[in-house]
């Protein structure tokens, strides 16, 4: 893929713990699935970046490649892929996600 | 951009041909499903990879024609 593109986003899953891509922004999400994980997250009180592929359409198309997972949102931690909405779902319906993440 | 129902079905079927498959048009407009997918060829693989083996099926429709498709994949 764009090596560009690629540089863009192991900047981005680096700075950060957890990231999220997706549709719209953590206070205001344009798709459902997005929203579904972004609160997910916020009931955690995991602190997480919100990374909006609508402001990038190179973004949104290089992180669909990066994955090698057709779809939004997809969700990271320490620069590992973890899933979409679905797998984050059930993870989180499983107490899973909180041990990946570390939770108490 | 809608994809009917059977379509997707049949598209999973040729992928996976043991799968027993269970889809709803969740918002009855061809373009929101739900999709129930179960078959022994999950074996193995974690959730990651089992869903990729359906998106794989789907091809470039999934994103495209097909805007919204959860997925519960089971092991049978």
């Amino acid at each position: 893929m764009n090596e560009v593109v690629k540089n863009k986003i192991e900047n981005i899953i680096q700075k950060d713990e957890v990231c999220l891509f997706m549709k719209g922004t953590p206070d205001a999400p344009q798709c459902g699935f997005s929203l579904a994980v972004s609160n997910v997250l916020k009931h955690l009180k995991v602190n997480f970046k919100g990374v909006n592929v609508l402001e990038d359409k190179e973004l949104r198309e290089g992180i669909k490649e990066y994955s090698d997972w057709p779809t939004i949102p997809q969700l990271y931690y320490k620069e590992k892929f973890l899933g979409g909405c679905d797998i984050v779902k059930e993870m989180f319906e499983k107490g899973e996600l909180q041990k990946v993440l570390n939770l108490k | 951009m809608s994809l009917k129902l059977k379509e997707i079905n049949d598209l999973i079927k040729k992928a996976i041909p043991d799968a027993e498959v269970s889809i709803q048009d969740l918002a009855g407009d061809e373009n929101h499903y739900s999709a129930t997918i179960k078959s022994k060829a999950f074996k193995g693989m974690n959730k990651i990879e089992q869903h990729k083996l359906v998106y794989k099926a789907l091809g470039s429709k999934m994103g495209n024609e097909l805007h919204a498709l959860a997925l519960n994949t089971i092991e049978s």
